[in-house]
């Protein structure tokens, strides 16, 4: 029992940063722009498959270095060129173009790269069992996710909160021409931090990619549950989206190995109560329900807080 | 005049689509082109389209040219049923379908209905992939032929192999939450019930189906449960990274699985995490069966095809094959009688041995191969997806040993 509590605890936590890699450039891009990006799962997926050819012809490490800048590029591209004019037709127009853009980069990708799974793999130096516990091998290359994803949270919250370039910014957003009568290229800001969130997604997507499947589904799968991720953190905060991460990696793991349902709670059903609809719900196990929590956590928050756990304004 | 012009118009149309289907016999490829799907859809449409080009190089069927016609279902019954339609409106009388169990039931009972009624107006529907039970029993019908071997035949292969071996002593259950995994999870404690009643199920999990990103607590139950050996029919991503995590964590069992050979993608995840020769599959063929014929196919369609990594099926090639034999004993393209000359026919298979097409439920029964994934030992030429490593056969079930029964009772046409 205590083994299983303790491999979930570890699984959990690891499963949570690696939904907060995700997660990151979503939230920057959101509590600073105010965009709500249904293309970043796209981005992320972008990512991966940059970070498989990179690593093909120069090594994972220059993978790492190199397909988030240029990912990143694009995505500035994309906010210079296009976000830009959408953004003075409001948030509607925003999102359609960011939902339409996840499908051609999807597209694209598939015209790439086929549609099988290819084949991406960490760095044979981090090939090895970093620790054990229980006869469970953990990866050195989830302990490095570990660290990077950490180290990403912590950088975050330094250039945001205490550096200048984090006050231009938030100012940016709230009083832009105040910031730009002062001087500084609002613009150029916005551009900015457009490319530095989906530069995140892009690293996100190289780390991600030996782990999952690199394959042209990989994002549509994804972009639901970091959406949860985000408005039960709060919309915009990124110490909220870090502890939702952890919160919903550690409830999903948990779930899975819980194997008690209501029948087990409260014993078995008459024989003679309704077949239909309340046997199901009687038998089926906590397990079963697991990957569906998260959307039930989705509907609790957006009713009893609708600013989320550590939002400051209404979603 | 206008009026005139209109029904001289409406008069010709039907006759422009009788002048087409004299050129050649279509079969409607109805299946998934486009989403999640699409790897698997586009690989067995290029076979079809390579077998068809096969049979129409020795002069086609009675004079006449195969021909495959795509159409996009995007893995959705509703939208199946649609395509469907739009194939036959278009001339089509023989439908085939393969991914999706959901969407073979919604063709095969769309299939039923229609010919119900549109006497003289019959459709065939030539299932290649979708293995749920019900399709061949309690849903079976006249118009429906399964050249896959459904769920249950291939368990009883799977648990003939491991009566076999008395080292399995604990087994997990892994499948996907709906009516397919359902059916593997029923059928597996049925049958090691009967024929291996020492063995101990310690786990029977149901995880929802293409949801999970992260196998790694489902890894740790098991590893906690100390089964030796795991049965899983799962497919697609859920099979790739339930394996890798397994792998990764180096969780040491045996994985008799439905998919986890000749299937696309499991090759590259069974790599590269090293496991080799852990993970059995059962399927109706394998590139690296020692047989002339089928290793002279597959290197045809390697030269072709084998960068991609495309694969196809055998029993994609047994159903053309049989297609071919029975327009030729019929000697007519009319649907009832192609069906009425397909029922017990005999043929040799793709990968050799007699394989046959029940006539009770249209169920197509061939023998069998357990393989496993590893590495390749030197009278073995094929490996999978530039891996270096491939299939071997561990054993061969003859299709007498994978009969089962059926509760079908299908009404035929007078």
């Amino acid at each position: 029992m205590l083994e299983l509590v303790i491999i979930s605890a570890l699984n959990g936590v690891l499963y949570g940063l690696l939904l907060f890699l995700m997660a990151s450039g979503l939230t920057v891009v959101f509590s600073m722009l105010g965009v709500l990006n249904f293309a970043h799962a796209g981005f992320y997926m972008l990512g991966a498959f940059f970070g498989f050819q990179i690593s093909k012809w120069f090594g994972f490490w220059w993978a790492l270095l190199l397909a988030p800048i240029i990912v990143g590029l694009i995505g500035a591209a994309v906010e210079r060129f296009a976000l830009r004019d959408i953004h003075r037709s409001g948030h509607v127009a925003e999102l359609l173009f960011t939902f339409g853009l996840a499908y051609v980069i999807e597209e694209v990708v598939q015209i790439v790269w086929g549609k099988d799974p290819v084949d991406y793999r960490g760095p044979p130096s981090l090939d090895f069992p970093a620790f054990s516990i229980f006869s469970t091998n953990y990866p050195s290359y989830k302990v490095f996710m570990f660290a990077i994803s950490v180290a990403i949270f912590v950088a975050l919250l330094i250039v945001i909160k205490r550096s200048r370039i984090g006050l231009v910014v938030q100012a940016s957003l709230t009083h832009p021409q105040m910031v730009a009568h002062l001087g500084h290229n609002v613009g150029l800001v916005f551009t900015l931090v457009f490319g530095v969130g989906i530069g995140l997604a892009a690293l996100a997507g190289v780390i991600a990619g030996p782990i999952l499947q690199t394959q042209s589904n990989m994002a549509a799968s994804l972009i639901a549950l970091l959406f949860v991720i985000i408005v039960v953190g709060g919309l915009g905060s990124l110490a909220g989206a870090f502890v939702a991460s952890l919160l919903i990696g550690l409830i999903q793991t948990f779930a899975v190995s819980l194997d008690g349902s209501l029948a087990s709670l409260f014993g078995p059903l008459s024989p003679d109560a309704p077949q239909f609809l309340i046997r199901n719900i009687w038998t089926v196990t906590i397990a079963q329900v697991a990957p569906i929590i998260p959307y039930a956590l989705l509907i609790l928050v957006l009713i009893l807080r609708p600013m989320g756990l550590f939002g400051t304004r209404e979603t | 005049m206008g009026k005139i012009a209109l029904a001289f118009l409406l008069m010709l149309m039907p006759l422009s689509g009788f002048a087409m289907a004299q050129e050649s016999v279509r079969i409607a490829y109805i299946d998934t082109l486009s989403g999640g799907g699409a790897s698997v859809g586009v690989a067995r449409l290029k076979a079809f389209q390579f077998l068809a080009e096969d049979v129409n190089t020795k002069g086609g069927i009675l004079g006449k040219k195969l021909e495959i016609v795509p159409f996009d279902n995007k893995t959705n019954a509703q939208e199946s049923v649609i395509q469907a339609q739009k194939a036959i409106d278009s001339g089509i009388r023989f439908i085939t379908q393969g991914n999706g169990s959901s969407v073979a039931v919604a063709l095969t009972e769309f299939v039923l209905k229609h010919n119900e009624r549109n006497p003289g107006q019959e459709v065939l529907y030539f299932n290649y992939s979708s293995i749920d039970p019900v399709l061949t029993n309690a849903k079976c019908n006249f118009w429906h032929f399964a050249w896959d071997a459904n769920s249950d035949v291939k368990m009883e292969a799977i648990t003939n192999y491991i009566k076999a071996n008395p080292s399995i002593k604990k087994i997990y259950l892994i499948n996907q939450d709906y009516s397919y995994g359902k059916s593997v999870r029923a059928a597996a404690r049925e049958m090691l019930a009967a024929k291996r009643p020492d063995i101990k199920i310690v786990g029977d999990e149901l995880h929802p189906m293409l949801k999970v990103t992260d196998f790694s607590p489902y890894v740790a139950k098991i590893r906690a449960s100390g089964a030796d050996a795991v049965i899983s029919g799962n497919w697609g991503q859920d099979l790739a990274l339930l394996l890798k995590a397994a792998g990764s964590s180096g969780l040491d069992v045996n994985w008799y699985t439905y998919y986890g050979v000749a299937t696309a993608g499991i090759p590259i995840s069974l790599k590269q995490v090293n496991l080799n020769h852990k993970v059995f599959g059962v399927t109706e063929g394998i590139a690296n069966v020692d047989y002339a014929p089928s290793r002279e196919f597959e290197k045809r369609w390697r030269a072709k095809y084998g960068e991609d990594f495309v694969l196809f099926a055998p029993r994609q090639v047994n159903e053309i094959k049989m297609f071919v034999a029975a327009a030729e004993k019929a000697k007519s393209f009319d649907p009832i009688k192609i069906a009425l000359a397909l029922e017990n026919m005999e043929i040799d298979v793709f990968d050799g041995g007699k394989g046959m097409m029940r006539k009770e439920d249209h169920q197509f029964f061939q023998p069998l191969y357990v393989a496993s994934f590893g590495e390749l030992k030197a009278s073995e030429p094929f490996d999978e997806e530039g891996t270096g490593w491939g299939n071997t056969v561990v054993a061969k079930i003859e299709a007498k040993d994978t009969l089962t029964k059926t509760s079908c009772k299908m009404t035929r046409p007078q």
